[in-house]
């Protein structure tokens, strides 16, 4: 079925979110949507998807206006979603889920749970999915959930499908075998839609590619360009994909974490005799994918968690069983990976969150009285310093953008006279822009001669950013190598696989 | 990814109720107001649906369809009328001073269920949700009472002070408690503060009918408090001002000054908005909690002896009467900003004091009058309702 979206126009009050935005994709085809966070994408396909209503424009299927008022028209049109999140429910098994909205009964309004079943194999084998009908969705790994919402879009006999960022959770291995698997799809007749803001993917399956900036159309390109052309396109000037940086020179050992290891609430063990060290003026990468313990190894730095085992020196200083405030106070600068529950009050202004660490303390504060004058010069200063894009520092934090949050946690955490800066996915969900600037100031910490300490769950980020590269799976480090090894050994290690 | 399902579940209770505090808190400041007037609306309905005139004259309503607006006229701006006079001015009166007598009831019936409000609004801004105030009003109530009756050493003021203080004291550490237990062991702060007001209830009746009972009293009360250790009178002693209005008011400033000015209210809020980011900020969060809910059952101890130091005058079952539920009412009401919540004590005073004028003349049942009170609350705890009544555009929240 081909897609059509002609002049397609939507408002959020004064903000226009898509600005007479066309597009159409052929049956068979990949068409990739590329844009910035903010630039519309999202808004466009909700749109599509009947979860918002255009103000302007018209969306043509086979040359036929149609009109949707909701997801469950889109969804009879033909349309799937996989949405970025999932729309899963965990304790429901593969079939279960697959058949919500549209469950098959038989005779009295039985459920037909052979015909799910069925209905699953037959897709699972026909692109070798490898689904299990009665897995219980919620033990599956994420790369098989994600199969599982295809599957779901699949049974309803969608023809065009539509892909929201779908890599952003998973490993590179899962993220070729989901390139391939938008092949098969693309080669049986599915237009698909794809959504991204990653160039090497975009390079690797768009047949097709519209740039999105600012909810307009700033063009289409092939996949045969530059990254870095396609790039300057998506953003609005020319950008600067690699990272530059000079050799580390490294200085004395300054961060020694040994033996450490740690048990969650359940009790599997999330930290596994963990031990490396970082010396001054050098960054070192955690990589792995998420959820193999990195989260609880910032924590246990930051002395979140006070039952964990081992030891974690900073300058010869042993930061295990301090309390957070006295980490922080030894000159433990922490990015946390989630800035908008870990890392910001949303609904403070920036210039309180700027003191979110230190509202106790002189100058912020004499006696019991905050001083406010202080502070607010003190905000003025770090928004400026680290190009905070906002009109006032009494913005509240949550109105901020990805990046513009960004900048003031790391605004808040540079300020600090710091001995060590442990940073988590630092650049998650940002923009290019913001993401360029936030490298520079990780970058410009390690050449101030501190220790570094960046989780990272994408491979680029890794390589570019880490001086060295420690590979976590399962709450273990697999191994430390250098930043020049290939990407293939990496993934691998990332997997569990030692080099 | 089993790790990040996890903490999603653990944390969406404070989610939720950062939702509902966010709408409470943060909405329209016209809500309140326009919630007040829907209230007074469906308070009309009721006080003619309730009015015996209006419903003699249902009966022949079709021959005489003048005579049923008359009385439903009547019923409802008498009622309006009572209130009015019952709680502001009584023009009826033969002069200023007895006309005014109404404000100052009015003024002396929201300084407890104020002081107490502005403790449980610390408490929400924080993110706990205190339903202890009546404990701790009882608990700071009969700390004064014990220092008022049994410990008479001291002259004159001092005598006053230390039993206020002993009260301040009682419920900060019967508050204090509770955020000591939610620090410590996890306990929810609404299950143990529920629990601790009937333990606080039910230790008073015990209290009154032995050690504390007056040993004449038929009724389970105590001695009268004496002249010393009463909050001295404002306006004389034909009105039932004192000085606990004054101390009302600084609290008012000084929650204010707390909450919006200093380390430690800032510490607060930063705990009730987002817990996780204070905790990577390096807040104590069990300290914290202890802090919050000592000075929440501190206010409502202030609130306590303000009740019987000053009004009452001695101590007794009913003293914690509703003002304990009344206060999360005026909190909500006043969206936990001090004098919003000021005006939703003053609102509320001005209703008690009204009630009974309401019932006198114009025979208006009191229960209508807390109805209309409920109706207040329903309105303003469910925006959307008052939104949807008056045609106003839903919140973001709402629509999404």
């Amino acid at each position: 079925m081909k897609l059509e979206l002609r002049s397609i126009t939507k408002r959020f009050g004064s903000l226009v979110a898509n600005e007479n935005v066309s597009l159409t994709v052929q049956p068979g085809e990949i068409h990739c949507l590329l844009g910035e966070n903010g630039a519309g994408k999202s808004t466009l396909m909700n749109v599509l998807y009947g979860l918002y209503q255009a103000d302007g424009g018209e969306i043509l299927l086979d040359d036929k206006v149609v009109k949707f008022s909701g997801p469950g028209d889109a969804m009879a049109a033909g349309i799937g979603m996989v949405h970025q999140h999932f729309m899963l429910i965990p304790v429901f098994t593969v079939a279960e889920n697959v058949i919500l909205g549209h469950e098959p009964t038989k005779f009295g309004g039985v459920l037909d749970m052979a015909a799910a079943r069925a209905k699953v194999r037959e897709i699972s084998d026909q692109f070798g999915f490898d689904l299990d009908p009665d897995a219980i969705v919620g033990d599956l790994p994420v790369g098989v959930q994600q199969r599982v919402e295809i599957v779901k879009a699949l049974i309803s006999n969608a023809q065009i499908l539509v892909f929201d960022e779908p890599t952003a959770v998973l490993t590179p291995q899962e993220t070729d075998e989901l390139m391939a698997i938008m092949k098969a799809l693309r080669d049986r007749g599915t237009a698909i839609v794809f959504i991204t803001h990653k160039l090497r993917e975009v390079k690797e399956v768009a047949d097709k590619i519209t740039v999105l900036r600012l909810g307009k159309v700033v063009g289409e390109a092939s996949p045969d360009e530059s990254a870095s052309d396609l790039a300057s396109m998506m953003v609005g000037r020319a950008v600067d994909l690699e990272i530059s940086k000079s050799p580390a020179k490294l200085g004395d050992l300054s961060f020694v974490v040994s033996g450490l290891s740690a048990v969650s609430h359940s009790g599997t063990k999330v930290l596994d005799d963990v031990s490396f060290e970082i010396h001054q003026g050098e960054i070192l990468v955690i990589a792995g994918v998420q959820g193999n313990g990195q989260t609880e190894l910032t924590e246990a730095i930051l002395g979140l968690m006070p039952k964990a085992t081992g030891s974690i020196k900073l300058n010869g200083q042993e930061l295990l069983g301090r309390p957070v405030k006295q980490v922080l106070d030894l000159g433990v600068g922490f990015v946390p990976e989630d800035r908008t529950d870990d890392g910001l009050v949303a609904d403070f202004t920036i210039a309180e969150n700027l003191i979110l660490d230190r509202a106790d303390r002189k100058p912020f504060v004499k006696g019991l009285n905050l001083q406010l004058k202080y502070l607010r010069e003190f905000a003025t200063k770090l928004v400026k310093e680290f190009d905070v894009r906002t009109q006032s520092i009494d913005t509240k934090a949550g109105k901020l953008s990805g990046g513009n949050q960004q900048k003031v946690v790391l605004a808040r955490e540079l300020s600090r006279e710091l001995k060590l800066l442990v940073a988590s996915q630092p650049t998650r969900g940002l923009d290019v822009g913001s993401i360029e600037f936030v490298h520079e100031q990780i970058v410009n910490t390690r050449n101030s001669g501190l220790p570094v300490l960046i989780v990272a769950t994408e491979l680029d980020e890794a390589v570019q950013l880490g001086d060295r590269i420690a590979v976590m799976y399962r709450g273990k480090i697999v191994g430390i190598v250098p930043s020049t090894t290939p990407r293939e050994v990496l993934g691998q290690m990332m997997a569990g696989i030692t080099a | 990814m089993s790790d990040k399902m996890k903490t999603q579940k653990t944390e969406a209770p404070v989610g939720r109720f950062s939702g509902l505090a966010r709408e409470l808190f943060t909405g329209n400041a016209l809500i309140p107001v326009l919630a007040v007037l829907a209230s007074f609306l469906v308070g009309g309905i009721l006080i003619a649906l309730s009015n015996e005139n209006v419903q003699a004259t249902a009966g022949y309503f079709f021959a005489r369809p003048g005579d049923m607006l008359s009385a439903i006229w009547q019923s409802v701006f008498g009622a309006y009328d009572a209130l009015f006079r019952g709680s502001i001015y009584n023009y009826h009166a033969d002069n200023f001073g007895d006309g005014i007598l109404s404000l100052t009831q009015t003024l002396a019936y929201s300084t407890p269920i104020t002081i107490a409000g502005l403790g449980l609004a610390v408490a929400f801004r924080s993110g706990l949700f205190n339903i202890g105030g009546t404990g701790q009003i009882i608990v700071g109530a009969v700390g004064s009472t014990i220092i008022a009756l049994y410990v008479p050493i001291w002259p004159g003021p001092l005598h006053f002070l230390v039993a206020v203080l002993a009260g301040i004291l009682g419920g900060a550490l019967f508050g204090g408690f509770v955020g000591f237990l939610k620090a410590t062991t996890g306990a929810n702060e609404v299950i143990v503060t529920i629990m601790f007001n009937y333990i606080a209830v039910y230790l008073l009746h015990y209290s009154l009918t032995s050690w504390l009972k007056a040993p004449l009293a038929s009724n389970p009360q105590s001695s009268p408090i004496p002249q010393d250790a009463l909050y001295p009178s404002l306006a004389g002693p034909d009105y039932p001002l004192h000085l606990g209005f004054i101390v009302m008011l600084l609290a008012v400033a000084a929650v204010w000054w707390l909450m919006n000015r200093s380390s430690v209210g800032f510490h607060f809020r930063a705990l009730g908005h987002n817990p996780s980011a204070s905790k990577v900020a390096g807040v104590n969060i069990g300290r914290t909690y202890f802090l919050v809910m000592a000075v929440s059952g501190a206010l409502a101890g202030l609130a306590g002896t303000s009740q019987i130091l000053g009004t009452e005058k001695y101590l007794g079952t009913g003293v914690a009467a509703t003002y304990g539920f009344d206060a999360i009412t005026v909190a909500l009401l006043g969206r936990s900003n001090p004098v919003g919540v000021l005006a939703a004590g003053i609102l509320f005073g001005g209703l008690r004091a009204g009630a009974v004028t309401m019932q006198a003349n114009q025979n208006v049942p009191i229960d209508i009058v807390y109805v209309v009170q409920s109706m207040i609350v329903l309105f303003i705890a469910a925006p959307p309702l008052v939104r949807s009544i008056f045609f106003m555009p839903k919140s973001k929240e709402a629509r999404a």
